[in-house]
Order: C-alpha cells, then sequence, then structure tokens
C-alpha cells in the first residue's frame, strides 16, 4: 500500500505536511532535512525540485529556487542524496515541482527513480489535467505514484469533483486565490470556502495549503481538513540560528503548539 | 497543411495550457468566449472603428525606393511604425482591452520588455478608463526610459521586477504571479502570441490584420497580392505571426523570422531560440525554449529588450518544425548597422526590434523582380539613448 494511503487511514487529523526546497538552505541539507521533519513528528514531507521560473511561488519560496540552482541542485544531484533515504526515513515523501525540470528529466526515468528511492506522490502545479490523464497517468500509476491535484477558491463544483474522482492520496487545497507565501490569518471568506469544500463530502482527504504559517493557522485549517501544508513560513524558519536540527524541532513544535 | 491551432490549444506537440489551478477559471473562461467574442458584429465594429479612427490603421505599406536600388529588387516597409504609440502592439492591446470590457474585467495588467506593449496596453486603458499595472524587468525600466515615462504619464503604474535577469521573462512571471492573486476582476492582456491557449491564437488573430492589410496594399503596388518574401523579426513573436498570418497557406510566399543573436549565437550571449533550444515548457506553453540540461531557463541576451526572451510562440515552434517559416537571426551589430542604414537612406528611425529584420536584407539574394516586405514593427524613439552610444562607430 501506498505510504500516503496508511497515513491517511491511520491517522484522520492534524496531518502536518511540510515543503521545502531542496538545495536550500545548503546543497547537501536534503537528507538532513527530511530526516529531522520526521524525527520532529512531521507527518509527510513535499521536497521540492527548484526550478528558474516558479510562476506560482511567492517571493520566499522564489528566493530558495534561485538559491538551491545557485547550489547547484538539480534532479539527477536530488535522486543521488535521497538514495536508501527508505532505511532511514519511513512517513511519506512527495516530489513538488514544475514541470519543465521533469519532462525535461524525462517522464519514465523521472517515475522509476522515484519509484527505486520511495517516493509515493508527485505534484507537478501546472500539469494539465487533461495531459496528466493522457500523457502521464499510466506512467504515475505503473510505478505507484500517487498524482496529487490543487483546488483554488475558484475552481468549480463540477471540477472539483471530476479531480476527486482522478485523485488518490489527498486533495491538495489551495487556501485562498494567491501565490505561495506567508499570510496573517485566515479569513472569512476562506472559511467559507473550507466549510463548503468539507460538505461536498469529498472521496479523498484533504491538506490545506498555501498562508499556513503559524499555530494559530494551522489550528483554525485543521478544523475543516484533514491537515496543512506549510511551504514558506518553515522555509523562512531555515534561515533562523542554530543547527538544521535545532531549528527543525523547534519549528514543528511551534507549530503543533 | 493546418497552421491552426487544435481544440486542445495545441500545434502540433507546441503550446497547450501548462498553468496552476489559481489560473483555470480565468483561461477557461477566455478559452470559451474569445472566439465568440471575435466573431461578434458589436465588437468587430468597435475594433474596426478604432483601428481606423484611433490607432490610424491601415498603415502605408512604402516602397523604399533607395533600399530597392541598393539591394536591386523591390522592398517594401510596412509601417507599423506609424500605428499610435508606435508599434504593432497596439493592435493587440485594443482588441484585448475590448474582450475585458466583455468580460466584466475591471483592472489590467500586463508585461513588457521593450516598453511598447506596456505603452500600448497603457494606452488601451486610458481610453476606457480602467486601472492599468505593467510589469518590467528592472533592466528593461533602465534601457527604455522613454516608454516609462509614457506609461506613467498614461496613468499605469509600473512595477519594476527584480527577479531574474530582470527582464522580460521575469516581468511575464511577475504578471503571472498578479493574475493568481487576482483572480476576479483582473484580466492579464499579454504582449504577445505567447502563454497557455488561447493566447497565442487570440494575439495572432488580432495581429492578422497587418497582413490582411498587406494583401489589397501589395495588390495596388504590384497588382498581386502574394509577395516574393516577407520578412519579420521575432520575441515572442506577434508581428511575425500578424504578417505570416494570411500567406501561412501560399506555399510561394517565403516567410522569414528574425531573432536576435545578440553578440552571436555561440557567444553565450544570445536570444536565438530556434538555434539554442529545444522544446519546453515556459509561461504556460509547451515551446522551444532556452534551457540548460537540467531544463532550467537559460537567461537570454539582446540588445534589444523586445527580443530578450527565451522562448517563442508555440505556433512558431510548430512553423519551424514543419519548415513552413525560416528562422534566420542577426546580431546586436547588424542590428544596429541596419538601424543606422534605414536612417539614412529613409529618414526613418526604426526600432532595433524591427531592425533585425532590416539586417536580413544584407544576407539574402534578391532577384531584381522580386517583392519583398520587411514588417517595421515599431518606431525607434525608445532607442534613441542606446542608438546615441553607437554613433561613431556605425555612421
Ligand atoms: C517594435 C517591436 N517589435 C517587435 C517586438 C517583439 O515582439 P513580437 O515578437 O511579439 O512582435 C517588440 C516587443 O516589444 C517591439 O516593441
Amino acid at each position: 500500500m501506498n505510504r500516503i494511503n496508511k497515513l491517511f487511514e491511520n491517522k484522520k487529523q492534524e496531518i502536518l505536511s511540510v515543503y521545502f526546497t531542496a538545495g536550500y538552505p545548503g546543497v547537501n541539507d536534503t537528507r538532513e532535512i527530511i530526516k529531522q521533519l520526521a524525527e520532529s513528528g512531521a507527518d509527510l514531507v513535499e521536497i521540492g525540485i527548484p526550478f528558474s521560473d516558479p510562476m506560482a511561488d511567492g517571493p520566499v519560496i522564489q528566493k530558495s529556487n534561485d538559491k538551491a540552482l545557485k547550489n547547484g541542485m538539480s534532479l539527477r544531484l536530488l535522486f543521488e542524496q535521497l538514495k536508501d533515504i527508505r532505511a532511514e526515513v519511513n512517513i511519506p515523501l512527495v516530489m513538488m515541482g514544475y514541470i519543465n525540470p521533469v519532462m525535461q528529466y524525462g517522464i519514465g526515468r523521472f517515475s522509476e527513480k522515484c519509484h527505486e528511492t520511495g517516493i509515493d506522490g508527485i505534484i507537478l502545479p501546472d500539469l494539465p489535467f487533461d495531459v496528466y490523464m493522457q500523457e502521464y497517468k499510466q506512467v504515475f500509476d505503473r510505478f505507484n505514484l500517487h498524482n496529487i491535484f490543487l483546488i483554488s477558491p475558484q475552481t468549480s463544483e463540477r471540477r472539483i469533483k471530476m479531480i476527486d474522482e482522478a485523485s488518490n492520496g489527498f486533495v491538495y487545497m489551495v487556501s485562498s486565490s494567491s501565490t505561495t507565501g506567508i499570510r496573517g490569518s485566515i479569513s472569512k471568506e476562506q472559511e467559507d470556502y473550507f466549510v463548503r469544500l468539507r460538505d461536498m463530502g469529498l472521496k479523498n482527504p484533504k491538506l490545506i495549503g498555501f498562508g499556513i504559517s503559524n499555530h494559530k493557522t494551522y489550528a483554525h485549517a485543521c478544523k475543516y481538513a484533514q491537515g496543512v501544508i506549510i511551504g514558506s513560513a518553515f522555509i523562512k524558519a531555515l534561515d533562523g540560528e542554530g543547527s538544521l536540527k535545532e531549528k527543525i524541532t523547534r519549528f514543528v513544535k511551534a507549530i503543533r503548539g | 497543411m493546418n497552421f491552426n491551432v487544435d481544440e486542445s490549444g495545441f500545434y502540433g506537440e507546441f503550446g497547450g495550457a501548462f498553468i496552476p489551478e489559481m489560473m483555470y477559471p480565468n483561461i477557461k473562461e477566455l478559452r470559451e468566449q474569445y472566439l465568440k467574442i471575435l466573431a461578434d458584429k458589436s465588437f468587430q465594429d468597435e475594433l474596426r472603428l478604432l483601428l481606423k479612427d484611433y490607432a490610424g490603421r491601415p498603415t502605408p505599406l512604402y516602397r523604399s525606393a533607395r533600399l530597392s536600388g541598393l539591394y536591386n529588387t523591390n522592398i517594401f516597409l510596412k509601417r507599423e511604425d506609424l500605428a499610435h504609440t508606435g508599434a504593432h502592439k497596439i493592435n493587440n492591446t485594443i482588441g484585448q482591452i475590448l474582450i475585458a470590457q466583455r468580460l466584466g474585467k475591471t483592472r489590467i495588467i500586463a508585461e513588457t520588455g521593450a516598453g511598447q506593449h506596456g505603452v500600448a496596453t497603457a494606452t488601451v486603458c486610458a481610453l476606457k478608463g480602467l486601472k492599468c499595472v505593467v510589469y518590467m524587468g528592472k533592466l528593461d525600466v533602465e534601457r527604455q526610459q522613454p516608454n516609462v515615462l509614457r506609461m506613467k504619464m498614461l496613468g499605469a503604474e509600473v512595477v519594476p521586477v527584480y527577479s531574474g535577469n530582470m527582464t522580460l521573462k521575469d516581468a511575464t512571471n511577475e504578471a503571472i504571479r498578479d493574475w493568481i492573486n487576482n483572480p476576479v476582476d483582473t484580466h492579464y492582456i499579454i504582449g504577445s502570441v505567447v502563454g497557455p491557449h488561447p493566447y497565442p491564437d487570440m494575439v495572432t488573430r488580432l495581429q492578422a490584420v497587418i497582413s490582411e492589410e498587406m494583401k489589397w496594399q501589395l495588390k495596388e503596388h504590384t497588382g498581386k497580392e502574394e509577395p516574393d518574401y516577407i520578412i519579420a523579426c521575432v520575441g515572442g513573436g506577434s508581428n511575425a505571426a500578424g504578417s505570416f498570418y494570411h500567406y501561412l497557406d501560399k506555399p510561394k510566399v517565403k516567410l522569414i523570422a528574425v531573432e536576435a543573436s545578440g553578440k552571436g549565437v555561440d557567444s553565450g550571449e544570445s536570444a536565438a531560440t530556434m538555434v539554442l533550444g529545444r522544446p519546453g515548457v515556459l509561461h504556460g506553453s509547451r515551446t522551444m525554449l532556452m534551457q540548460d540540461e537540467d531544463g532550467q531557463v537559460i537567461e537570454p541576451y539582446s540588445i534589444s529588450a523586445g527580443l530578450d526572451y527565451p522562448g517563442i510562440g508555440p505556433m512558431h515552434s510548430f512553423l519551424f518544425k514543419t519548415g513552413r517559416v525560416i528562422f534566420d537571426h542577426a546580431t546586436d551589430d547588424e542590428a544596429l548597422k541596419a538601424a543606422f542604414q534605414l536612417t539614412r537612406t529613409d529618414g526613418i528611425i526604426p526600432a532595433l526590434e524591427s531592425a533585425h529584420a532590416l539586417a536580413l536584407l544584407n544576407k539574402i539574394k534578391f532577384k531584381p523582380d522580386d517583392v519583398v516586405v520587411v514588417n517595421l514593427s515599431g518606431r525607434g524613439d525608445k532607442d534613441l539613448a542606446t542608438y546615441m552610444k553607437y554613433l561613431d562607430s556605425f555612421i
């Protein structure tokens, strides 16, 4: 069974998924960050594949992408770094990035490498639904990789149902119409959208991402979904003082409250 | 051969809409509406009237006697430089502002490189009383100052972009991010035949007025609608798409697109996408793209801000692959030389972008009875600071 499905079967609430950009802050931090996140009690880790033109990302993740590329990160290097990661880490691991680096690496080779490494899911925000169905689904399925789709407050009910139907693992609920980034609190409008989605009764669990940055927004979002995804706030925390272990332990603790 | 976009937004393997879900509703709305709006009589009436009385169309087709003598052939310039705001870009922005109005949008965003598209967008926003925000790379803000000032005078907010190389690609990323953050009231007027479907097709159709006019103008001049050559520069490819459009199915007309090779295709400082690129995805479409082996986009270089782009419209990738259009390139120096030449033969200061098309005249062996059209996509006022730096070297 795919580790993502197992996670959601065993844990129904307060799931914490953390995104980081591979190659940031240091090119060789990848493994340590994943290990420390798992040890600190994160439930799922999203490994960001850096891209030169991250069009759906706000300033913090843009900067981490730039730096990671300057540090020399690439998909090839990332797979080398992740070799045998499954000897040390058991929580589900998801790769997230833009389509072009994956396309250039070769979708077949990418999927095979993910499978070999023990990756459980893929998030490619700029991969269109119909192209996924025609060109990617079969390959991903063959290698037991779950493709995770995004939905936003503007996504129509019909489309949400279609996405839910085609999803396996979880649905990535973008919390507001925005690029990634840190926002203060959750608005009434967002709450209405969370309620609307909760009441739709999707077959897949949902994680709320974008703009979740602290215990307050975490706890608030957790009321409406199985859990949250945090990116920018975590990357910012990596800039702070101390060892990776200290920074990550402190961060996860603060989020869990 | 069919060069039109197919139902799912592709030209062969190129095109599509590789966009995050946050952009989907806007792109879907546009995809479902654009052909209906374009075909609507009230839209067509308003568009035609504005193109004529406001933008000054038709733009002349001018036979340059001196260039014709120099190259011993017949050289015509399609004078897009004489359109309002000084470039072909206004053809697209007039069309798109009318579309935006019909979609009920009240806020307009745009990216710009040379500033011509930014000015053309700010202009139609002023005309229609809509709020306008233009994203422009910091480097371009510096090298195209006159256009920045024009946009400000027109009431647009110009936002300098500091990411990447601080040029057109980065301005486009930032405009896309703005649209993601403002999904309800905002329309994004893309300035070229790039971006997700339906933009490449929509902008092509709006620029097609160039070749539509060329047909009857050539007939008046030469007795035939069809020339032997049409030459146009390509950044994203909108002036080229517009000047080729009505001749795509006339195989006898040689269509030549000119990219900017900067300091030379092998110099590492170039924007010649067809030579240096391979298929990839940028700004929502699959197209020829300058990228490294890991799929990271390579920062292009050209002296001309409007051609300084690592991709190209997906239709052009298809026209390249099928061989319907010949892609060539001109360096900074070749473009500068051609620009100074035209000012002295004809008293026309061309845009640096258009000068790349003019530079091709030196590379092709024409026959005396050939009819050659160069699309003079814009005027060079905005480039005066650059030209002045080279005045002594090229005159
Ligand atoms: C005068 C002029 N010509 C050409 C271009 C290049 O754009 P396109 O390839 O879309 O025509 C620009 C872009 O700014 C321009 O200002």
